[in-house]
């Protein structure tokens, strides 16, 4: 299970990116997300309307390995975007993937762009 | 397509655009709207702070894309100098002809000017818009003093203004007393102390009958002969609408100014509405900006064929901000409207004074002015406007309950013992939160972090709440229940809010009464107290929703959901039956019967729940409403129908009963139960309303609890007959749901009620609030609006859309696993 979660890391940007395109940007809900496969990674990918940003992480939460955070509800503690956890609630921070309750586990974030109506995931290329 | 035209891009104009964009998305109005001034509408309210640095573009009700993404032709720096109605038409000073289906005139008004001889003078201003902002900072510079003519609400906002230029700074009223409009003399008197000791001079009395100065403002000369002498005046002398496209158009104005509207907006031409400033309704211009905010939704509705309410006049309550002096004024302020009598509370050592008026029968709360503490202006608002409960000793209401009453029946979180476990998941007693609490944690976050409570399953956090809340208050700390970051309300106080604003979404209410993005604390609980008033679909919003209400289904580990279709009572054919086992089968769902007398299917995957549904539906099955905080079960035993004791038939009752209430949502679940017998069967006794039959009737019993605290009912009423049992009932509920804390089960909100079960009684059955008939008819309006939601769903394609794993590929989770057990499947446990 470990492993699961070194894999969201591994394809984070380090060098080069390369940018996924993941779906048309009316396929996840406003002020809400939804999941995207690309390879064998499962991505939360959040469309904040509210502050007019886009994000995404990975959809597994670490608490109790639940592939769910795109269907957490979102939100902001005192400006800094996140993502609550539908389980039990433990929140995340969109921009860092910090743990805002105070936990050990973080999760992965990815940049996100938008173009021409499609909402484009960035990964590291060697992944 | 139709075409709209709006005359004005200020508050309420833009407003009226947001509002209809929302109402209509599917773009069957063309919109253009004319602002004569240079930029797009801003908030007016927060003028002032464009004196403190915040910048044109941060004071903007939404940035020019906003307009341009829906589709809005804003034309701004463009005046409207003629309507032409029987072309149908507006024509602007750039020559600029268009025609309209609908006209809209939101022009606002400016500041009122009065006649004094000299006002044309260098050196005068208003206080109304940015560019008049402009021209005070640029003039100001080079002065030292300056008054303001004008002692009301705005008066001294402008005053606060020019003192933070530095100036000396002087505000000269007409009346006797400051703000005459909202305060009584004691107050008044407590406000200029406070303002006085600030460095403002305040004059009383005073008429002015000249601006002196050759050219150049140098002073004021009043009607008694005195004279003051400063270098720069604000006007701030009330308003006056801008309706002089009125005349041209043969569209009648009021004496008093505005375009004269019926309660429905309109003018006498039925194309062309005025909103805002700009009307004159019932002989009433409105210068707050929620009432044309109302005005707006109003004219919103008819255009797109909703159920429009007439417009009946608006509360006035007010609360002014910025000058360094708390001062709120709510309801009948002065009590002048009624005969009442008033409850003052003044202390001039800390200036501070309160002052409510109650009406003769001593019922009701009529209205009232809080001068150096306003923190309970929200509450007593809501009272006032919802007519909602006294407490036993109304002078409490000002100033807090004191000595050892509070109607504390002896089950609070202050009499749990210290060694009591209050979050089990982490095994966190209430010794150990007390001694968080006062070792700082005094933050319900920092107690979380520093305890681990409430970090698990979530459970226990309404109690750690309370806990906090009576620690902190034993500490002498004041604590105001707010919600969330981002709301600084209690639960009452934003459902009184929704209610009375018409607030339909929880992000108008985040704009207007909230700040910030919102959490997964405050969106689930505005969607409760949105479905509590509105009663409209849920899935209409659903990433306000906690999961299982956005999917309509429990969650469960591993990520599949179960589903609970709805058997009232308890009964079910053999018919209805099979269709479960058919349907459970063909999916391969782990079946279980509930505690609830129901039967829950586990293991669906989100991608299958339309389709299980479906088959359910077909079969004349509903939403159980499991995940819901709404009703569950109506719990029965047979009862006279089969049953040697019965007495009633409770099983009969027991469906009328659930389907009564079906859907119903509410501070947290609701649970029922009807036994035929005093033999209690049904466990009625341990729900939060229980029934059980007698010889003549029903005995009704309330705020019972199961879970991990549990608690009996308490007796309400015996010997009801049906009807008048349902309608304690409906009593019962709405008045839970009105005024319960968030996630507070009927038990705990007993619990908490000053006065306790006699006077939870006196409110239902002797209905001493007088507002028994008014709760009935809100749960009329529930029963008779609701609607099976997985219908919904079902019947509708682009809710079914949002049921699927991935939105890129067409491929369930493959994550989701189970294992075998008894011959059925479980999800493989936890890892990790
Ligand atoms: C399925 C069921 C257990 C069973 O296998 O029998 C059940 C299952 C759950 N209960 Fe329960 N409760 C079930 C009957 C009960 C009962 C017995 C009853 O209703 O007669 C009680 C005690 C009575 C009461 O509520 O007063 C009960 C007291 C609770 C509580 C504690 C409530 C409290 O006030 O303290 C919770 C926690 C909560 O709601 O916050 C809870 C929460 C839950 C949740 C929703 C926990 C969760 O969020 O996942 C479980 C959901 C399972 C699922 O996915 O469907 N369940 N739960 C029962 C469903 C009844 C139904 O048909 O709707
Ligand atoms: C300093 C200040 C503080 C305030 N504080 C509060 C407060 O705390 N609480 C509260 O509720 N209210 C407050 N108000 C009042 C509130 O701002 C107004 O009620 C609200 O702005 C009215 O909105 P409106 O759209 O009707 O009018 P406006 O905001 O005046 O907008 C009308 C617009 O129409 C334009 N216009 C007029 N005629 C034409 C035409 N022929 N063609 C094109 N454009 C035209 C005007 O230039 C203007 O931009 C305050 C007002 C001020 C000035
Ligand atoms: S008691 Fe209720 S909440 Fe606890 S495990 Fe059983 S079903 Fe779940
Ligand atoms: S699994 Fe996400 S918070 Fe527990």
């Amino acid at each position: 299970m470990l492993a699961e979660i070194e894999k969201y890391k591994k394809a984070e940007l380090s060098s080069d990116i390369f940018w996924f395109k993941a779906a048309a940007t009316n396929a996840f809900p406003e002020n809400g997300g939804a999941c995207v496969k690309y390879k064998d990674l499962q991505i939360a990918v959040f469309n904040f309307t509210r502050r007019g940003e886009w994000y995404a992480c990975q959809n597994l939460c670490p608490h109790k390995m639940q592939m769910i955070l795109s269907r957490g509800m979102i939100g902001s503690c005192e400006n800094e975007p996140k993502v609550a956890c539908p389980f039990h609630k433990k929140t995340f921070s969109l921009k860092d993937g910090k743990n805002l309750n105070g936990d050990e586990c973080t999760i992965t974030t990815y940049p996100v762009k938008v173009e021409d109506g499609f909402v484009f995931v960035g990964f590291d290329s060697h992944y | 397509m139709q075409k709209v035209i709006v005359i004005g891009n200020g508050m309420v104009g833009y407003k009226f655009c947001e509002k209809l964009m929302a109402a209509d998305p599917d773009r069957r109005f063309k919109v253009t709207v004319f602002g004569e001034e240079p930029w797009p509408a801003y908030d007016r309210v927060h003028l002032s702070a464009y004196f403190s640095g915040s910048k044109a573009a941060d004071l903007l009700m939404a940035p020019l894309s906003w307009y341009t993404d829906n589709g809005i032709d804003l034309r701004t720096k463009e005046l409207i100098v003629q309507i032409d109605r029987a072309k149908k038409c507006v024509h602007s000073h750039l020559g600029n002809i268009m025609e309209y289906d609908y006209l809209v005139l939101a022009t606002g008004s400016s500041a009122f000017v009065p006649q004094i001889a000299g006002v044309e003078k260098k050196g005068v201003f208003v206080y109304r818009t940015l560019e008049d902002l402009d021209a005070m900072k640029s003039f100001g510079k080079q002065v030292r003093s300056a008054a303001v003519l004008g002692g009301g609400l705005l008066g001294l906002e402008a005053a606060k203004a020019v003192m933070d230029m530095g100036l000396q700074t002087h505000v000269v009223e007409f009346a006797s007393r400051l703000m005459p409009r909202q305060l009584d003399e004691s107050g008044a008197g407590i406000l200029q102390a406070k303002l006085e000791e600030l460095g403002i001079t305040i004059h009383l009395n005073k008429q002015t009958s000249a601006i002196k100065g050759n050219g150049k403002l140098a002073g004021l000369e009043f009607v008694d002969g005195n004279s003051l002498d400063v270098d720069m005046l604000v006007i701030s002398a009330g308003i006056r609408s801008r309706d002089e496209l009125g005349a041209g158009a043969g569209l009648e104005t009021a004496p008093r100014g505005g375009f004269v509207v019926n309660e429905f907006l309109q003018t006498c031409d039925p194309s062309i509405f005025a909103i805002g400033e700009a009307a004159s309704c019932a002989g009433m211009v409105y210068g707050l900006v929620a009432p044309g905010y109302e005005m707006a939704a109003q004219v919103v509705n008819q255009l797109t064929q909703q159920k429009a309410k007439p417009f009946m006049g608006f509360d006035m309550s007010t609360k002014l901000k910025l000058i360094g002096v708390e001062v709120a004024s709510f309801g009948d302020a002065l009590g002048e409207l009624e005969p009442s009598r008033s409850i003052v509370y003044e202390n001039k050592d800390k200036g501070i004074y309160k002052r409510i008026n109650i009406s003769s029968d001593g019922k009701r709360l009529l209205g009232g002015v809080l001068v150096g503490d306003s923190s309970t202006y929200n509450m007593l608002l809501q009272m006032v406007q919802n007519d909602m409960p006294l407490p036993p000793e109304p002078e409490d209401l000002i100033l807090g309950a004191r000595g050892d009453k509070g109607g504390s029946n002896g089950m609070g979180v202050e009499n749990l013992p210290a060694t009591a476990q209050v979050c089990s998941c982490e095994n966190v007693t209430k010794a150990d939160l007390c001694g968080s609490i006062q070792a700082g944690a005094t933050e319900i976050g920092a107690l979380k972090t520093c305890t681990k409570a409430g970090t698990g399953c979530g459970g226990c956090l309404p109690l750690i709440n309370d806990l906090l809340m009576v620690e902190l208050k034993s500490m002498g700390k004041v604590v105001k229940n707010v919600i969330c970051e981002h709301f600084d309300y209690s639960r009452q106080e934003l459902l009184d809010l929704v209610k009375i604003k018409g607030i339909r979404s929880y992000d108008s209410l985040l704009d207007e009464f909230g700040h910030g993005d919102g959490c997964e604390t405050c969106k689930p609980l505005v969607a409760s107290i949105l479905a509590s008033t509105w009663n409209e679909l849920i899935t209409k919003q659903d990433t306000i929703q906690d999961t299982n209400d956005r999917f309509l289904a429990n969650i469960q580990k591993g990520g599949t959901y179960s589903v609970v279709p709805r058997i009232p009572g308890g009964e079910i054919t053999p018919e209805k039956l099979i269709v479960i086992g058919q349907v459970a089968q063909k999916y391969g769902l782990y079946t279980k019967i509930t505690g609830g007398q129901r039967i829950d299917l586990f293991g669906a995957r989100v991608d299958h729940l339309p389709d299980i549904w479906e088959e359910l539906i077909n079969a004349g099955f509903e939403s159980g409403h499991a995940y819901g905080k709404s009703l569950r079960t109506v719990k029965s035993c047979v009862g006279s129908t089969w049953c040697r004791y019965g007495v009633q038939d409770s099983v009969s009752f027991a469906i009328q009963v659930e389907e009564r209430y079906r859907g119903l949502r509410s501070p947290h679940k609701l649970k029922g139960g009807v036994s035929g017998c005093t033999r209690e069967c049904a466990e009625a006794q341990s729900k939060d309303f229980g029934i059980i039959a007698t010889e003549k009737g029903w005995n009704l019993y309330v705020c019972g609890n199961g879970g991990s605290k549990p608690q009996q009912t308490i007796l309400l009423a015996n010997d009801l007959d049906t009807d008048t049992c349902l309608s304690y009932i409906d009593r019962f509920l709405m008045f839970y749901i009105k005024t319960a804390e968030p996630l507070n089960r009927t038990a705990t909100w007993l619990n908490k009620m000053e006065g306790g079960i006699d006077y939870l009684r006196d409110v239902i059955v002797n209905d001493c609030l007088g507002i028994g008939a008014e709760l009935e008819r809100e749960m009329a309006f529930m029963i008779d609006t609701y609607a099976c939601e997985w219908k919904e769903v079902v019947n509708n394609p682009e809710l079914r859309a949002k049921f699927k794993h991935f939105v890129n590929v067409e491929e369930p989770d493959p994550q989701v696993a189970f294992g075998p057990m008894r011959g059925q499947k479980i999800p493989v446990g936890w890892a990790g």
